[in-house]
C-alpha cells in the first residue's frame, strides 16, 4: 500500500497562501487513494506556476513548453499505454497558449487526466489577464479593463461530450482530492478545472470571493444528462456548481488502435522480414 | 533507329490521368531493365491548371533530369503549345487527333474511336510501349498488376484497350527510335525520395510519426500510415504542427522512436519544439521537405532554401545534426543513419530532401535487409549508479537514458535548466556545466558524420560541390564538361551540419576554380563553408525559379 510520503515533500516557489498547496496536497492523497506508486505515474506540465507543480511531488516528469503539455502526453501515452498520465497547468497554459490541443485532446478522448490551476489570471510574468479572467478586469497590461469575454473551459468540455468534465476548489481539498481519484480511475479523457484564488495578482476572485459562491452538485444530480450539464455548465456569478458535471462512456482512442492492443511501442522488435515482403510491392 | 537517352514529358490537367500514365510507364521501364529520372511538376490544385510528368529513361545509368524532350504526350492541347519548341529535332508529339495539329512530327491517336474515354490512359500508354519497343506481355503484366485481377470486367477492358493501342500503333508508320534492348539486370525497385524515407525509418525501428499534412512531406507520413499495422507503428494526424512535434518528443521521451515529416511553413511553427528536444535531450528525426518560400511561397515546387533555416531553427544553443540525401538510396540510408545519429547522441536530427527528390521515381536495387544490424535505442534498463539521474554528468555528455514506466527508477525531464535530477534549478555553476556537457555531445555527432563524396580528377581546373537533391545534374554536367577535355571534381555532401573541414578541405586546395552549385537565391552551403572555414568558393550557380536544377542549366550558367 502506497503512502502519501513515498510522494514526498519539497519546498517550492510559490507565494504564501498560493491555492498551488492545496491543489498539490489533493493531488498526493488522490494518487494514494488511486493505490498508484510514483514510477507508474507520468506528469506532464507546460509553463507557468502551476506548471511546477509536478516537480514537487515524487514521480516521471515532462516539464515541457507554455501550452504544449497536452501532446506531450498524447505522445507518451500512445508510446505507453500502461502509464497513468497526468496533465497539470495553469489556465494562461492549457486554454490560451494551448487551446487548440484542449480540443484536440477531447475529441480524440485518449485515456489521461488534466488538473487545470484556474486562478483566471497569469501569475509568473506578473498580473496579466488569461483566457478566463473576468469582462472588465484591470491589469497593468489591460489598464481599461479586459474587454474580451472569458473563456469557459467547463462549456466548452460538455458542448464537446467531453468524457468527463468536473469543477473542483483549492479551497476544498477533500472534495477535489474525491474529484482526482474519479478522474484517474475514469477511462478515457478527464478534464478537472481546480478553481484558486491568486493571492498576489487576483484581488477580485479570492479565497473568500470563491467560498461564497461555491457549492457542490447533489446527490440527484445526474452528471449523464448532456442537455442538464450544459445548463450547469453555464452557471457562472453569484454560484458556481462544483463536482462531476457531466460524464459519458465511450472508447478511448488507444482502444481503437490495433496496434496497441498488444501494448506499447517501447521496445518493440522491428520485423525487417515483415519490412522486406512491404518493399517487395515496389517492384 | 535505337536511341539510348530518351526524355518523355507527359502534359496534362491535374485528374486527367498523366500520373497514371507516368507510374505505368516507369514502373514498365524499370522492369525492363532501364534508368530512370522522374521530375513531377504541378499547380497547386487537384483539378485543372497545367502538370507535368517528366520520365526520362536511358539504357545506360542516368541521375538527373533532361530539359529537351524527345516525346511530347499531351493530354491536352495547352500542353502542346506550352512545350511544342522543347521538343527536339526527330521528336514527337503523341496528341488527340481531335485538336487538329497535323501529321508533321505528330502521331495523332484517335482515342475515341479506340476506347470509351475512362481508358485513353491505358491506351496512351500501349501507344507509347509500343513506340519505345517494349514487350507487350511486359506492358500487359504492368498494367494487371497496377489495378489488380478482383474486378474481372475491369481487367477485360483493360487488355481491350491495351490492346486496340498494340494494333492501332502496329499500323502508323511512324520514324521514332525505338530503346535499345538492355541485359536483364536483376530485381529492381521503383522508388520515389518520400518512400525511401519512409522505408528507410522503418527499417530504423520507427514507432511513432506524428505530422500535420503539407507539400511535399505528407507522402512520408502515409508511406507509414499504410505499414502502421504491419510493422508496429502509431501514426497520428496532429491538431497542427506545434502538436505533432511536441507528440513526437512525448512519444520518444516514453521510448518509441518518433519521426516528424514536414515542409518549411510547418517546420516554422515547430522550431519551439526543436529547442525542446535539444534541452530534454529527447531523440526525435524530423523531415524538411524543402517548397520555395518565403511564406506559402510556391507549394508544389522544388528549392534548397531551407538549409541555414533548418541549421539555426530553435532557440538557444545545443547540438544537432543534419543529412542531406541527394539519391532515393541516400534518403534510405541516411534515413537510417539519422535515426542511429539521434538515438546515440539524444539530439533532433534532420533529414533536408526537396519536392524533386521527394516526388522522384528512380529504380533502385533492392536494399539488403538481410545484413542490417538493428540501431540501438540507447534506452537503458538497469542503472549503473544510484540514485538515477536522467542528466548525470558525463565525459561524452550523454547520459543514461532511461524511459519512465519501464523501472522503479524515476526519470525527469524538464524544459527549463536542470540539475542531474531534471527538476528545476536557477544555480548559475550548474548552468555552466549542463551548456558544456550538452555542447559535449556535438564530439560524438562529428565522429558519425559522413564525408563529403568526391569524384573526378586529382588536380582538376574545376571543382564543383553540391548538396541534396542537386548531385544527380551536378554528376551530369561534369560528365559532359569532361567529354569536352575539361578537367572536373565534383564534390556532393550527403551531410550539411555539422562540417568537418579535414573531411574536404584538401579538395578545395587541389582544385583550380571551386564553384558551388545549389537550389537557392544565398548560396547558403557557400555561406556556411565560407563561415566555417574561411573559404570562400569563386563562383556560385543558383537555381530559385521552382525548377530542380538540370545538366544543361549548369552548363549554361559556367558559360563554358
Amino acid at each position: 500500500m502506497v503512502s502519501i510520503e513515498e510522494y514526498g515533500q519539497f519546498e517550492t516557489a510559490w507565494c504564501p497562501g498560493c491555492g498551488n498547496f492545496s491543489i498539490l496536497e489533493s493531488v498526493k492523497r488522490g494518487l494514494v487513494a488511486s493505490r498508484l506508486e510514483p514510477h507508474q505515474l507520468l506528469f506532464v506540465s507546460g509553463i507557468g506556476q502551476a506548471a511546477k507543480t509536478p516537480h514537487y511531488l515524487n514521480a516521471n516528469v515532462f516539464n515541457g513548453l507554455h501550452g504544449r503539455a497536452l501532446p506531450v502526453a498524447t505522445g507518451a501515452k500512445l508510446a505507453n499505454p500502461n502509464l497513468k498520465v497526468i496533465v497539470e497547468s495553469g489556465d494562461g497554459c492549457n486554454y490560451g497558449e494551448g487551446g487548440n490541443h484542449f480540443l484536440a485532446a477531447i475529441r480524440r478522448n485518449i485515456d489521461l487526466t488534466m488538473i487545470v490551476h484556474d486562478n483566471q489570471v497569469y501569475g509568473l510574468t506578473k498580473g496579466q489577464a488569461s483566457p478566463t479572467t473576468q469582462e472588465g478586469f484591470v491589469t497593468k497590461a489591460q489598464p481599461e479593463g479586459v474587454a474580451s469575454t472569458p473563456f469557459n473551459p467547463i462549456a466548452v468540455a460538455v458542448a464537446m461530450q467531453a468524457s468527463f468534465v468536473a469543477r473542483g476548489f483549492s479551497g476544498m481539498g477533500d472534495h477535489l482530492t474525491t474529484l482526482i481519484e474519479k478522474a484517474i480511475a475514469h477511462e478515457g479523457f478527464a478534464l478537472i478545472d481546480v478553481l484558486q484564488p491568486c493571492v498576489s495578482f487576483n484581488k477580485v476572485n479570492t479565497f473568500a470571493w470563491y467560498k461564497k459562491r461555491c457549492y457542490t452538485l447533489s446527490e440527484e444530480y445526474d452528471p449523464t444528462d448532456w442537455q442538464a450539464a450544459m445548463a450547469k455548465a453555464t452557471e457562472w456569478g453569484d454560484s458556481i456548481p462544483l463536482g462531476i458535471l457531466y460524464r459519458q462512456q465511450r472508447p478511448t482512442f488507444e482502444a481503437r488502435l490495433a496496434v496497441l492492443q498488444q501494448g506499447g511501442l517501447v521496445d518493440r522488435e522491428t520485423d525487417l522480414r515483415e519490412l522486406e515482403k512491404i518493399m517487395d510491392k515496389f517492384s | 533507329m535505337e536511341k539510348s537517352d530518351l526524355n518523355l514529358l507527359i502534359g496534362g490537367e491535374a485528374g486527367q490521368g498523366l500520373l497514371t500514365i507516368g507510374d505505368l510507364l516507369t514502373k514498365c521501364l524499370v522492369r525492363a531493365g532501364y534508368s530512370v529520372v522522374v521530375t513531377q511538376s504541378y499547380h497547386s490544385r487537384i483539378r485543372g491548371g497545367h502538370n507535368t510528368f517528366a520520365l526520362r529513361v536511358s539504357s545506360k545509368q542516368v541521375v538527373a533530369p533532361r530539359e529537351s524532350v524527345d516525346l511530347l504526350i499531351a493530354l491536352n492541347e495547352e500542353t502542346v503549345n506550352l512545350h511544342r519548341t522543347e521538343v527536339v529535332e526527330g521528336g514527337l508529339i503523341l496528341a488527340d487527333e481531335a485538336y487538329g495539329i497535323g501529321s508533321g512530327g505528330c502521331l495523332q491517336v484517335p482515342y475515341q474511336e479506340l476506347s470509351e474515354e475512362r481508358f485513353a490512359n491505358i491506351v496512351a500508354f500501349g501507344v507509347v510501349s509500343h513506340l519505345l519497343g517494349l514487350d507487350q506481355k511486359l506492358v500487359a503484366k504492368t498494367v494487371e498488376d497496377a489495378f489488380g485481377k478482383k474486378d474481372s470486367q475491369l481487367v477485360e477492358k483493360n487488355r481491350l484497350a491495351l490492346n486496340d493501342a498494340f494494333n492501332w500503333s502496329g499500323q502508323q508508320a511512324v520514324d521514332f527510335p525505338k530503346l535499345p534492348r538492355v541485359a536483364d539486370s536483376g530485381q529492381r525497385l521503383v522508388m520515389n525520395g518520400n518512400e525511401a524515407i519512409a522505408m528507410g525509418a522503418l527499417s530504423a525501428g520507427v514507432k511513432f510519426c506524428a505530422f500535420y499534412p503539407m507539400t511535399p512531406a505528407t507522402s512520408i507520413a502515409l508511406n507509414l500510415a499504410a505499414q502502421a499495422s504491419r510493422m508496429g507503428l502509431v501514426v497520428e494526424q496532429a491538431e497542427d504542427e506545434i502538436a505533432a512535434i511536441n507528440m513526437a518528443i512525448g512519444a520518444s521521451f516514453a521510448g518509441a522512436p518518433s519521426i516528424v515529416p514536414t515542409s518549411g511553413g510547418g517546420f516554422a511553427l515547430m522550431t519551439e519544439g526543436v529547442s525542446l528536444a535539444g534541452m530534454t535531450e529527447t531523440p526525435v528525426v524530423i523531415v524538411v521537405a524543402q517548397r520555395p518560400g518565403p511564406a506559402t511561397g510556391l507549394p508544389t515546387r522544388t528549392e534548397q532554401a531551407d538549409l541555414e533555416f533548418v541549421l539555426h531553427a530553435g532557440h538557444g544553443e545545443f547540438p544537432r545534426a543534419i543529412f542531406s540525401p541527394g539519391t532515393v538510396e541516400e534518403c534510405f540510408w541516411l534515413t537510417r543513419k539519422a535515426f542511429e545519429v539521434a538515438l546515440k547522441t539524444q539530439s533532433p536530427v534532420f533529414i533536408l530532401t526537396d519536392q524533386f527528390l521527394a516526388d522522384s521515381s528512380r529504380a533502385v536495387i533492392p536494399f539488403d535487409l538481410k545484413n542490417l544490424k538493428p540501431i540501438d535505442s540507447g534506452i537503458e534498463t538497469d542503472p549503473s549508479n544510484l540514485p538515477y539521474r536522467r542528466y548525470a554528468i558525463t565525459e561524452s555528455g550523454i547520459s543514461p537514458r532511461l524511459v519512465p514506466g519501464m523501472t522503479e527508477h524515476l526519470v525527469v525531464a524538464g524544459s527549463d535548466e536542470h540539475p542531474v535530477d531534471g527538476h528545476l534549478t536557477e544555480d548559475l555553476n550548474i548552468r555552466k556545466q549542463m551548456v558544456e556537457k550538452r555542447l559535449r555531445k556535438e564530439q560524438g555527432i562529428i565522429r558519425e558524420a559522413i564525408s563529403p563524396v568526391y569524384s573526378g580528377d586529382d588536380r582538376p581546373d574545376i571543382l564543383m560541390i553540391t548538396w541534396g537533391s542537386s548531385v544527380g545534374a551536378v554528376l551530369e554536367a561534369a560528365a559532359q564538361l569532361r567529354n569536352q577535355s575539361r578537367s572536373v571534381g565534383t564534390l556532393h555532401f550527403p551531410q550539411v551540419w555539422p562540417l568537418v573541414p579535414d573531411q574536404f578541405m584538401a579538395y578545395f586546395q587541389n582544385s583550380g576554380e571551386v564553384v558551388c552549385i545549389e537550389g537557392n537565391a544565398f548560396g547558403q552551403l557557400a555561406r556556411l563553408i565560407r563561415r566555417e572555414t574561411g573559404f570562400a568558393v569563386h563562383r556560385n550557380v543558383l537555381r530559385y525559379d521552382g525548377l530542380p536544377i538540370t545538366p544543361e542549366y549548369i552548363i549554361r550558367e559556367l558559360g563554358n
